[in-house]
């Protein structure tokens, strides 16, 4: 049996850490041939990564658009027990799409292969776990890559093409992606995240400031989101992304559950806040009750 | 233009998820249910298009159990004009399949034939993210998912969509699935006299087999568990100990 991953194209670039997570987690069901759907260069990428069987590389701009790139997907489907991709927005776009065409259900944010039928993935937020077996003839899942090591570089897959897919029904317009020097949240080492109590948009600088002291991601809880203190994409939780970083610093973030969905998994926690009866004091490695205007920049000033 | 819009009863957000002790699944037994918060922005935003005079009406369609009726008078109440309950399961712990679910709402559009599917992108009781697209999938519809913003000029959507990283923007023609993100608009409560209102608004009674779905589920609930818990560390007097103990003992910097 062999699983078809499909690689994360955004803006014609690969996400190779996600890819390369993803491919841990499937390799225990068979051969892996991994389809990218873009530039020639982000094909190559993919070739890269130790334990590709091959690459199957059709030529796109990459933008991710779900009609065609399920009808590449359902071209190739037939060779396939198993078709898997990261769970990001690109492939949550685009594998039930696929699974629908196929009659088969999907399965998303997968943290762990039991066997090739059975998966476990979380329900209600993270609150808790489900593990379901599939009698589907082919599974369709996306992986939870938080909960996966990267596989390494160095390997040197063939590279075959496929024929590119086009779809009238919808067409790319643009893509707005902030520029930023700082580490992607989702394969950073460590991410700084404020919440609530950070207060402003024009105080979110002290965060920034020490993720940047740090070569820290910056993260955000949904109250602050939703304040407008931070943008969407920064955003930490069940309804944000799902980190999984070496150390995970939350400031002023109170420890909602739907936030903590989004980082437990951390290997180190530190809180920072001045509510000592905060719920993230009880997820914490290290909480430090304090007022964040002064604990900040004194961290940001000491390390 | 008309208008469908699919909503679900689950549990209110607000409310703790307990785990059934013999691992079957989670306790809703006497819980309180709400609708799907992003099925409520999904509503907001069809009464936001029909103020704005591009939608004529809206339908609004549950499927599940038959308690999914307080659901619909919700969305009735908020301003949808007319609603249709699919009862698919007695128990109020079956959770129909998203699969089975955009078949059921597939066969509705074929009835309705709506200009447009609003939907919300997941349901937070499991959290699958994929009953639109599976719904725009079997009608071979074009999609725009996780929207955070929606124009319709003639016979297409301009969608911008919540994608890693950023913002895309999409256009897609009509008929088109939309399914809606948080930061779209912030729903509105429904008013007393509309609450009282929306009772008098129609809402018909289906099965799944008026519709010939099969709704026998694809995957087997195993077991659901409690996560893995993660327990209360130490508190640190001060930042220097904090850094010391980053430094020394979690080795993390």
């Amino acid at each position: 049996m062999a699983v078809l991953l499909l690689a994360d194209v955004n803006g014609g670039q690969l996400a190779t850490d996600s890819v390369a997570k993803t491919l841990t987690a499937v390799q225990s069901l068979g051969d892996v041939h991994v389809l990218v759907a873009g530039p020639a260069a982000a094909a190559a990428e993919a070739a890269s990564l130790a334990g590709v069987a091959k690459v199957l590389h059709a030529e796109d701009a990459g933008h991710g658009l779900a009609e065609a790139l399920a009808d590449q997907v359902i071209d190739l489907a037939g060779g396939y027990s198993h078709i898997a991709a990261a769970a990001t927005a690109y492939a949550k776009n685009v594998l039930p799409r696929v699974a629908a065409l196929l009659d088969v259900m999907v399965l998303s944010d997968v943290t762990a292969v039991v066997d090739s039928e059975t998966f476990e993935r979380p329900i209600y937020a993270g609150n808790a776990i489900q593990t379901v077996k599939s009698s589907d003839k082919i599974k369709v899942f996306s992986v939870r890559t938080a909960a996966f090591a990267a596989a390494s570089t160095g390997g040197s897959a063939a590279i075959e093409p496929v024929g590119a897919k086009a779809s009238a029904l919808s067409s790319w317009v643009e893509d707005k992606v902030a520029a930023s020097d700082r580490p992607e949240l989702t394969s950073a080492k460590i991410v700084v995240s404020g919440g609530r109590g950070v207060g402003s948009e024009a105080d979110f600088a002290l965060i920034e400031a020490l993720a940047d002291k740090f070569g820290a991601a910056v993260g955000a809880s949904r109250a602050a989101v939703d304040s407008g203190y931070a943008p969407n994409d920064w955003q930490v939780g069940q309804t944000g992304k799902v980190v999984a970083p070496a150390l995970y610093v939350a400031i002023g973030i109170s420890g909602a559950i739907q936030h903590l969905a989004g980082m437990k998994d951390s290997k180190v926690i530190v809180a920072i806040n001045k509510d000592e009866e905060a719920p993230i004091f009880q997820v914490a490695d290290y909480g430090l009750v304090a007022d964040l205007f002064t604990a900040v920049p004194e961290l940001t000033s000491k390390l | 233009m008309k208008v469908l819009v699919p909503v679900k009863r689950v549990i209110d957000y607000n409310v703790k998820v307990r785990v059934k002790s013999d691992g079957t699944g989670v306790d809703l037994a006497n819980v309180k249910m709400s609708m799907n918060p992003f099925d409520e922005i999904a509503v907001e935003e069809a009464i936001r298009l029909k103020e704005k005079g591009i939608v004529s009406e809206i339908v609004v369609v549950s499927i599940g159990v038959k308690q999914a009726q307080e659901t619909l008078r919700t969305a009735l109440a908020m301003g949808a004009d007319r609603a249709i309950l699919v009862e698919a399961a007695s128990d109020v712990h079956t959770d129909i399949e998203p699969l089975a679910v955009a078949k059921i709402l597939a066969a509705v559009v074929k009835d309705e034939a709506p200009g447009l599917v609003l939907a919300g992108k997941q349901a937070i009781d499991n959290d699958l993210n994929a009953t639109g697209q599976m719904l725009a999938a079997l009608l071979g519809w074009g999609q725009a998912t996780f929207a955070s913003a929606l124009s319709i000029e003639g016979d297409s959507a301009t969608v911008t969509r919540e994608v890693d990283g950023g913002l895309q923007t999409i256009k897609v023609g009509l008929p088109a699935v939309v399914t809606v993100d948080l930061r779209l608009n912030e729903p509105r409560y429904a008013s007393l006299p509309n609450i009282m209102k929306a009772k008098k608004k129609p809402l018909d009674e289906k099965t799944a087999a008026d519709y010939g779905v099969d709704v026998t589920p694809r995957l087997t609930v195993v077991k659901t568990s409690e996560p893995a818990g993660r327990k209360a560390g130490v508190k640190v007097a001060s930042v220097d100990e904090l850094i010391a103990k980053l430094k020394d003992e979690a080795g993390v910097i």
